[in-house]
């Protein structure tokens, strides 16, 4: 909000232009005058500062205020510091070290896929989540939802007691009044119990309902969530006649088409891992994989396209089919006529590389787009090559979930439902709009209710029963990663509420036994099965080790790092036992010492996170196209003229992560909206629609060697709301964003938003998609908007997409660099300084000189970095208000660019991790009054935050603007929860300080004095990893020491001829240095860039489209 | 002119004065601890190890506090019945900690470590004094950051062999300065601009 102040300031200036220009400048100057805010937002980095004021105390007083404690001032160094008390241990459990962080294999589930984890445990409190380095779904990287998790965990809004209808109860009422209800039914059979979950794959919980299923025989157990895997599931079953899970391997495939499948958000970072392997280029390994995606909007794994189409949801089946029937696959013909050429061309490429191409179907792709894709896989040869199938790890896939979901609805309709029993996720919210499990609907049918979950949220509103579910940072669980593995969940921590688990609820139902805790429930399971001796190995597990030399470096050095510093990462967080014995598998037992034999073999389990070569068998299936001969369903009727297609946000999810402040606040990676879900139109159809036209947005500029750089410059800083009809209901403003590469007359919306009972942070955010979308149309449909007439200001961090000319981010044609390695070689400007420099540069000679790189190529914007910063820094959560004021406090943040000379077929945005630069020369440094920021003897560019001020001149001479300053007190200093989770490793920073990227200072410093201490010189090479590397599923960052010619930074900086300083001309002489990205072009398609062609030539033709 | 410039000058000094006081600074104040701990007793007449109770000072960050265990492998056997052990006793018996009153408090925003200061020949007496003279434990040194960042602009004035660390006794002219600038070569003791720079204790 602009204040009075600023407002009177632009009628002035408004006046002043008037006065001078006369009515055409005006015309052309009245959006400008009349949106203060766009102009703030460009012109400077902190919009607004000096025009509000946010304290209760007024401007003046606070001056006055301050003149009086200035007297005082001098003496602020010297406080006496306040009486402290030391708590040591009564009897110290074996193998901690007070202050000495130890590392635990867990994992997190999501979707019903696991992934392996360790968990970093500081003094008894988990603080960081890291990837399992020898997990084959994570191979040490983290995907931003695991880092995020780490959030819920300590999220003060989480139920802590059980409750019944909202009053407090103990768990042993609970119990009571649980079992007797149970036992009420056992007669029939439990022919009233339901119990509703989301997706399980975790082996113990389907063989607890196995068992139960023998003593309650009519109970019924359904799955269902709202993201799910229900059309990959019927199109397999189509295809193979059975339904089978695909497994694929990228690192193998040279040619991937994606239809419409945005692997880069999935839960899978082994994906991203492999994807990355075949992208990686170095001057050993010049060839690289190519990416052909058609989609239906813009998303993550279609930023990274070679080539890319959009079409209409609609359109997906058609457009699936018309390649099929290229590639070959019998029976297939298609409508659709658009795009030939590119198709064409396509194919010829996939066929050209049988065996070594891969077809992917997305989720919300109709089932007979994945049993095409099944049809293609098998015509080109991939099968066994690049992906291979496994029976599906969770049980009753045969039926569709949401059928599931339906069957529960008719009997509780019909009143067949005594006892519903909602473990995790939250179907009062979630569910379709015609099978919404509400109040109305279970009020009077459904006599007891039962709900299981982290918050008293919507669900737990309408149950009877409320049990506070265990964080898995508190619990012992089990699950399956994408590829089977059977994956391991550890605590961390005692719970801190009054929690239990899924397994401790399903174990009251049993007659006998009833009263267990979830250690003795998953290891009980353990010891009854034999998994020593696997049957035959899967050759996915396989794969998935070979492809690690290649793809996974930085993870083993993350994997040693952490072994540095967790030398009893084997003992359970109950203290119990000291190291685990690796001793292997166990040998063949034998009945003496079986028990022994199990004992090893179940603390390998937990000391690893997962049961070694437990991935999925391989299973044989053969896909024929006999379902194109099968009638269609029909597609929901038209009812509009625009179609919608939902998806899930990019943050938040389905919801569940609505409540926490990192994923609210984390920019979405492709428009960088954050606290909000908004809904995307292309550039045309806003125009017709006449939608967010109050800046122009179009502006292009040249870039060099054939990539142009397009600007939706301010487009969106006011989106229009529109009321948008979707198969029938009404969703209510729903502000509209711009984004080219948006197919036309397509809106995209997304779920997870418009929360009720989320919390103090996630309620009332958003608009709810789940309230329109029903059972028959859960992903794409027609509807329409109209016009509200209102405006809404969305909070997004990046409004300003222009890089003005300036070499900022490369994106570079794969051949064309490839015949000319040297064209991006930079001018080095440090002969031109003006100061002599040597005393500097001699000091650096003499230690560690720490550099980074971070390669383009390979940067998908998952975001993954950026909270593993946030998480490990201490980075504050600022709220949407502040983030309009472009205040918020990411220190690494990704700076998004559309590349391609029309705005209408974009490729992109390019993504460009743009953290503290750690100039040699840093500007920052000359002009801070009170030499708060520094260089070290290690080139570091130091921050020190009890020295700062607050001038804010530091940030104003950044070049790179990643200085982020506490305007107000961001931190919560009195939230008991927060004060557990923040690392103690680094200072916690209190308003009017200003802050930025360390390179992880705080690691540097803990491996530096290991390496003193066991007398080495130098710290190893690998020995330090940085947070976003750590996490990063791509690796995308390269952290050493370039001193060291034998560092993996100093070889990458001196063979990688990609290598580049972003902007070089202004001689800051930044230790972080850039690899262009390289898009592997295919010359035969329509749309493929010739880099020869200047690029501002074309500029100038392309037609003024909006 | 004179009478503001003589004025301001002596107020600098006051100034300066006041701020490097005890008053300020908590050094030389004996603190009221739960348990009436003598370290005169235990390190001088008893010639325990420092590493006995401070068990980590090697290895982390802290030099740790003991756990009540550690003085129950005593008294359970000594003065099991002196009525100044009961704080330990009765901590023992219900498993609660004992809450000792920190003595050495450096500000959040400076992170010392113990155990690469012992790795480079820094003694426990160097910093913390006579530790075995002092019936209850009081700050020696003004733990600012003149006083830090004396040691670190010039180490080999304050080091000594590993052997004498723990040595109470150890003065810094028992050895030569040319033996202790030897030691620091030994020691791998980095220059002077990487001890000094901010990030070697602030985070």
């Amino acid at each position: 909000m602009p204040s009075q102040d600023s407002k009177k300031n632009f009628a002035l200036l408004r006046d002043r232009i008037l006065g001078r220009s006369g009515k055409d400048y005006w015309r052309s100057l009245e959006e400008f005058v009349d949106a203060p805010e766009f102009e703030e937002f460009v012109k400077r980095e902190y919009p607004d500062h000096a025009e509000t004021w946010d304290d209760s105390l007024s401007r003046r007083n606070f001056i006055k205020v301050m003149g009086a404690s200035l007297a005082l001032a001098g003496l602020s160094g010297c406080v006496i510091q306040p009486p402290e008390k030391i708590v040591p241990y009564v009897s110290q459990p074996e193998g901690t070290l007070p202050g000495r962080p130890l590392f635990f294999a867990t994992s997190y589930s999501i979707g019903g896929v696991a992934m392996g984890l360790l968990a970093k445990s500081y003094d008894g409190r988990p603080i960081k989540i890291e990837g399992n380095p020898e997990h084959p779904g994570s191979r040490g990287a983290t995907d931003v939802r695991a880092q995020a998790s780490l959030l819920d965990m300590y999220d003060p809004d989480r139920s802590q007691h059980v409750q019944f209808r909202a009053e407090p109860r103990s768990w042993a009422d609970f119990q009571t009044a649980f079992r007797a209800a149970i036992d009420q039914d056992r007669p029939n059979g439990g022919a009233g119990i339901r119990f509703l979950t989301e997706t399980i794959t975790s082996p113990t919980l389907i063989d607890q309902f196995k068992r139960l299923q023998a003593e309650l025989p009519q109970a019924k157990w359904i799955q269902y969530e709202p993201i799910n895997n229900d059309n990959a599931l019927a199109g397999a079953k189509m295809a193979f006649g059975s339904t089978a899970q695909p497994i694929y391997h990228f690192e193998k495939a040279e040619r991937i088409l994606s239809l419409d499948d945005d692997v880069f958000s999935g839960f899978n970072v082994a994906y991203l891992k492999d994807y990355a392997a075949g992208k990686a280029w170095s001057p050993e390994k010049t060839d690289i994989n190519r990416l052909y995606v058609v989609e239906t909007t813009s998303t993550l794994t279609g930023a990274k396209a070679d080539h890319r189409i959009a079409v209409k949801p609609s359109q997906l089946t058609e457009v699936a089919k018309a390649v099929a029937a290229k590639i070959g696959v019998g029976g297939a013909t298609s409508t659709y006529t658009d795009n030939g050429k590119w198709i064409d061309a396509m194919t010829r490429d996939l066929m050209a590389n049988k065996g070594k191409s891969l077809v992917v179907a997305g989720r919300t792709a109709s089932p007979v787009v994945h049993a095409l894709a099944h049809a293609m896989n098998n015509a080109l040869g991939s099968v066994g090559q690049t992906v291979t199938y496994a029976e599906p790890f969770s049980p009753g896939t045969d039926r569709a979930q949401t059928d599931q979901l339906r069957d529960l609805v008719t009997d509780i309709e019909n009143g067949l439902v005594k006892t519903l029993v909602i473990m995790g996720g939250n179907p009062a919210y979630n569910t379709p709009n015609d099978l919404r499990l509400d109040f109305n609907r279970l009020n009077t049918k459904v006599p007891l209710r039962v709900h299981l979950g982290s918050h008293y949220d919507e669900t737990a509103d309408i149950c009877h029963w409320h049990v506070p579910e265990k964080h898995y940072l508190e619990s012992w669980a089990d699950g399956r990663a994408y590829d089977g593995t059977v994956t391991m969940t550890q605590p961390l921590i005692d719970p801190l509420y009054d929690s239990y688990s899924k397994y401790e609820l399903v174990q009251l139902c049993f007659k006998e036994n009833f009263d267990k805790k979830d250690y003795d429930i998953v290891r009980a399971f353990w010891q009854t099965q034999n998994v020593s001796a696997p049957a035959a190995v899967a050759t996915t597990a396989a794969a998935a080790n070979t492809a690690r030399p290649t793809a996974a470096s930085p993870a083993n050095n993350a994997s040693s790092n952490n072994a540095n510093s967790a030398p009893a990462s084997g003992t359970t967080a109950a203290g119990r036992g000291s190291q685990a014995n690796t001793a292997g598998s166990a040998p063949a037992a034998t009945s003496a010492n079986a028990a022994t034999a199990f004992e090893d073999r179940w603390r390998k389990y937990v000391h690893d996170g997962f049961v070694g070569n437990s991935a999925a068998t391989a299973k044989t299936v053969t896909a024929n196209s006999a379902f194109l001969s099968q009638p269609q369903p029909s597609q929901p009727a038209a009812n509009g003229d625009l179609e919608i297609l939902i998806l899930p946000d990019p943050n938040v999810y389905d919801g569940r992560f609505a409540n926490n402040g990192w994923m609210q606040e984390l920019p979405k990676p492709l428009n960088k909206v954050t606290w909000d879900n908004v809904g995307l139109v292309s550039p045309k159809t806003a125009e017709k629609l006449g939608l967010n036209q109050s800046n122009r947005a179009e502006e292009y500029v040249g870039g060099d060697h054939g990539i142009a750089f397009i600007n939706t410059k301010g487009t969106n800083q006011f989106s229009d709301t529109v009321d948008l009809t979707y198969q029938g209901s009404v969703i209510k403003n729903v502000p509209m964003w711009i984004t080219p590469g948006q197919p036309d007359d397509t809106i995209t919306i997304f779920l997870g938003y418009g929360r009720k009972r989320a919390g103090a942070i996630g309620n009332d955010i958003g608009y709810n998609v789940y309230d329109v979308r029903p059972s028959t149309a859960l992903d794409f449909g027609t509807g329409s908007v109209k016009k509200t007439g209102e405006q809404v200001t969305i909070s997004s961090t990046q409004i300003h997409f222009n890089m003005e000319g300036r070499d900022i981010l490369r994106s570079w044609d794969l051949e064309a660099y490839n015949a000319d390695t040297k064209m991006g070689e930079q001018e080095d400007m440090y002969p031109k300084s003006l100061y002599p420099y040597e005393q500097h540069q001699e000091t650096y000679e003499h230690h560690h000189r720490w550099g980074m790189t971070v390669d383009l190529n390979n940067c998908v914007g998952c975001n993954a970095c950026v909270i593993a910063c946030q998480s490990e820094n201490n980075i504050p959560v600022v709220g949407r208000e502040q983030v309009d004021r472009h205040r918020m406090m990411h220190w690494l943040r990704i700076d998004a660019y559309f590349g391609g000379p029309d705005i209408n077929q974009p490729n992109g945005p390019h993504f460009q991790p743009i953290l503290c630069q750690q100039c040699e020369q840093a500007p920052c440094e000359v002009v801070c009054p009170v030499h708060a920021t520094v260089h070290s003897a290690e080139g570091l560019n130091d921050m020190v935050y009890n020295r700062c001020v607050g001038t804010r001149y530091c940030s104003n001479n950044c070049p790179y603007k990643v200085r982020r300053f506490n305007f107000l007190l961001y931190q919560d200093w009195d939230t008991p929860q927060y004060k557990l989770m923040r690392n103690p490793e680094v200072s916690i920073r209190s308003r009017g300080v200003m802050e930025k990227c360390t390179y992880c200072t705080q690691r540097i410093a803990a491996a530096r004095i290991e390496a003193e201490k066991a007398g080495l010189s130098k710290v190893p090479d690998g020995e330090i990893v940085t947070a976003c590397q750590a996490a990063c599923p791509t690796n995308v960052f390269t952290f050493g020491d370039m001193n060291d010619p034998e560092s993996q930074v100093a070889k990458i900086k001196k063979n990688d001829p990609r290598d580049y300083k972003v902007l070089n001309e202004l001689n800051t002489q930044p230790r972080t240095t850039y690899l262009a990205e390289l898009r592997n072009q295919n010359k035969e398609m329509p749309d493929y860039l010739n880099p020869e062609t200047p690029v501002g030539e074309n500029l100038s033709q392309s037609p003024n489209t909006l | 002119m004179v009478m503001v410039v003589v004025l301001a000058g002596v107020a600098f000094y006051v100034y300066t004065q006041v701020a490097r006081s005890s008053y300020l600074t908590g050094r030389y104040l004996e603190k009221q601890q739960p348990v009436q701990f003598s370290h005169k007793h235990h390190v001088g007449d008893d010639g325990i190890d420092c590493r006995y109770c401070h068990a980590t000072v090697e290895t982390t960050a802290t030099a740790s506090m003991p756990p009540t265990q550690t003085c129950m492998n005593c008294h359970s056997q000594l003065f099991s019945d002196s009525p100044y052990l009961e704080p330990v006793r009765a901590s023992f018996r219900e498993n609660k900690p004992i809450e000792w009153e920190r003595v050495h408090d450096l500000p959040e925003f400076v992170y010392f470590n113990h155990s690469i200061h012992i790795a480079k020949g820094v003694g426990c007496s160097t910093c913390h004094g006579r530790i075995d003279e002092m019936p209850a434990v009081y700050q020696e040194n003004t733990l600012q950051m003149e006083w830090c960042v004396a040691c670190h602009r010039d180490p080999q004035n304050k080091i000594r062999p590993k052997s004498e660390i723990y040595n109470m006794e150890w003065q810094d002219d028992d050895l030569t300065a040319d033996e202790r600038t030897q030691l620091a070569k030994d020691y791998k003791i980095r220059d002077r601009v990487m001890l000094t720079s901010c990030s070697t204790c602030h985070r």
